[in-house]
């Protein structure tokens, strides 16, 4: 009953994706004859097409980098830990603490005077960093979780450092990849403020072009909710499949 | 190990160095370059919309904002924000937590559809709660308090505030009920099992062993929302644009506003310190705590 009450709000959103702009202005009712031609009529929008694709390529993107950045990192602090190790992890997360409206002005400024506004590379950038913290520790998790013996006896076998990474971290930890990989993927594609004050419509990902519908003429019900749904069911899945690796993410190892 | 100690050391130690280098060097780019650029602009005269007026101007963009009504005002509704969405969230999650850890029909499909707003993102809940759910003539809720012969509410004119804090208190519940049933799942059943045998009734093992043992799981979601919470955006943006007046206008959106609205980056820089100190004086707090975590 609570589940239901606290998924109604995205049950009534998909609802009134399939039904006429008229059914969905009327009286709230479950009884309707259900049609697609709102998502016909989203579909059919090249620009939609171009803000999801803008998503999809900052999201991905933002992510195969921090992840590319973030491996060295993690490989680093788990299996070669200095003094310093545990002062570093704590002060990477203390950026993340770092309220995006103090540095908003700034990275406005500077994105103008190089030419980053409303582009694509501008947002990967941003994001990268973003969520750079996050996934150096969930990655620094996992990798600690495997077992030392097993890289020393890759070692033992001659393995070089790229070889021990490549044949033997990276498959044995591909799971914890994966799973930062979509929380970086997810915070990425749903992240808001960025998006929101520096693209203006050639870079806009899906959270700008939705919030473009809350100007008084842009209130098509049903195609916002169509669009909406194709919006966040990507997402609402990825979500579901890595809900557990992600409270270890979200609380950084704090909660397991 | 197959070096020596001692040189297995140093070399260990450079190469950490180096294959650390690439995150922290941009981390610390990310951080620094920022943060001096806006304490610098915040002590000078700069409006993009009027060029000619520059130069330093000490502690007039403070001065002007400290006493600007809007700044309060913004502050009181940032609090009010955090602190409610707070309570509701965690005295919710813990509810909920324990609801779902009992055994029920379909469990697993009830936890997935709990959970499910978090994923949704912000500008799609803030849409649908405002056209969907709380519209006067067409939403769902003023259709249902007509059915009930009550009043109609005009959420957004009449709550602006409320408004807002249900939109982002139904985002961050599922969030709170996530992390809160993780840890429970490390409740030792033994001792529940035990404390029943000992006749102790179901509020009684509540207050007594399942909320203790909640206790630090609790500490970390409202630590991680307040960093969230501080700087609500998009919900607002999206719903009110910070009004009716300045009633739903947080910090980080009167910030927005001096900033982007008003080209006005000298004031916009000063609020952005004040936030980033109001931030660090929480995140003081959250890193000691983690670091604790991470001696256990």
């Amino acid at each position: 009953m609570v589940a239901l009450l606290i998924f109604f709000p995205i049950f009534w959103m998909i609802i009134t994706g399939f039904k006429t702009e008229t059914d969905a202005v009327a009286d709230p009712t479950l009884i309707f004859s259900p049609t697609l031609e709102s998502y016909a009529a989203v579909q059919g929008r090249a620009d939609y097409l171009k803000f999801a694709l803008n998503s999809v390529a900052v999201s991905f993107g933002s992510t195969l980098l921090a992840l590319l950045i973030a491996i060295p990192s993690a490989y680093a602090m788990a299996f070669l830990p200095t003094k310093r190790t545990k002062g570093t992890l704590l002060w990477m997360l203390s950026t993340k603490m770092l309220p995006s409206v103090g540095v908003l002005v700034p990275i406005y400024l500077i994105f103008r005077d190089v030419g980053l506004l409303d582009t694509r590379t501008g947002l990967i950038i941003v994001y990268t960093l973003m969520n750079l913290p996050i996934v150096v520790w969930m990655l620094y998790t996992f990798f600690k979780d495997l077992p030392k013996d097993i890289l020393e006896a890759g070692r033992m076998d001659g393995a070089g450092t790229l070889q021990e990474v490549w044949y033997l971290l990276l498959p044995l930890t591909l799971p914890g990849i994966a799973s930062t990989g979509l929380l970086s993927v997810i915070l990425s594609w749903n992240e808001a403020f960025w998006s929101l004050n520096l693209t203006t419509s050639k870079a806009a990902p899906l959270t700008a072009y939705i919030a473009s519908f809350s100007s008084p003429e842009g209130l098509f019900w049903a195609k916002l909710s169509a669009a909406s749904t194709m919006a966040i069911a990507p997402i609402l899945i990825f979500g579901w499949l890595t809900q557990k690796q992600m409270v270890r993410g979200l609380t950084f190892g704090a909660v397991k | 190990m197959i070096k020596t100690r001692a040189s297995g050391r140093t070399v260990g130690g450079l190469r950490t160095l180096s294959l650390q280098a690439p995150a922290v060097t941009l981390l610390f780019l990310w951080m620094i370059v920022p943060l001096a650029m806006t304490l610098w602009f915040s002590l000078q005269r700069y409006n993009l919309l009027m060029p000619g007026m520059g130069g330093f101007a000490g502690l007039e963009n403070y001065e002007f904002l400290l006493t600007d009504p809007a700044l309060w005002s913004a502050m009181g509704t940032t609090l009010l924000l955090v602190g409610w969405v707070l309570a509701i969230t965690v005295v919710g999650g813990t509810l909920l937590a324990v609801l779902f850890q009992q055994e029920f029909m379909g469990r697993g499909i009830a936890r997935v559809l709990a959970i499910s707003p978090f994923f949704v993102m912000p500008t799609v809940s803030a849409l649908v709660w405002k056209n969907m759910m709380m519209h006067p003539s067409n939403g769902v809720l003023a259709w249902l308090s007509e059915s009930l012969g009550l009043p109609v509410i005009d959420w957004f004119s009449s709550l602006p505030l409320t408004s807002v804090i249900i939109i982002v208190a139904w985002q961050w519940l599922p969030f709170a009920l996530l992390i809160l049933l993780t840890a429970m799942q490390s409740l030792d059943d033994d001792q529940v099992e035990a404390a029943r045998m000992d006749g102790a009734g179901p509020l009684a093992i509540f207050f007594y062993i399942t909320l203790p043992h909640l206790k630090r799981a609790i500490s970390v979601v409202i630590m991680i929302e307040m960093i969230f919470l501080m700087t609500i955006f998009a919900e607002i943006f999206v719903t009110t644009s910070g009004g009716p007046g300045l009633a739903t206008t947080n910090l980080a959106y009167l910030i927005y506003i001096r900033a982007l609205l008003d080209f006005d980056v000298g004031t916009a820089s000063a609020g952005g310190v004040i936030a980033i100190i109001l931030a660090n004086i929480v995140a003081i707090f959250l890193v000691r705590m983690v670091a604790k975590n991470l001696e256990n």
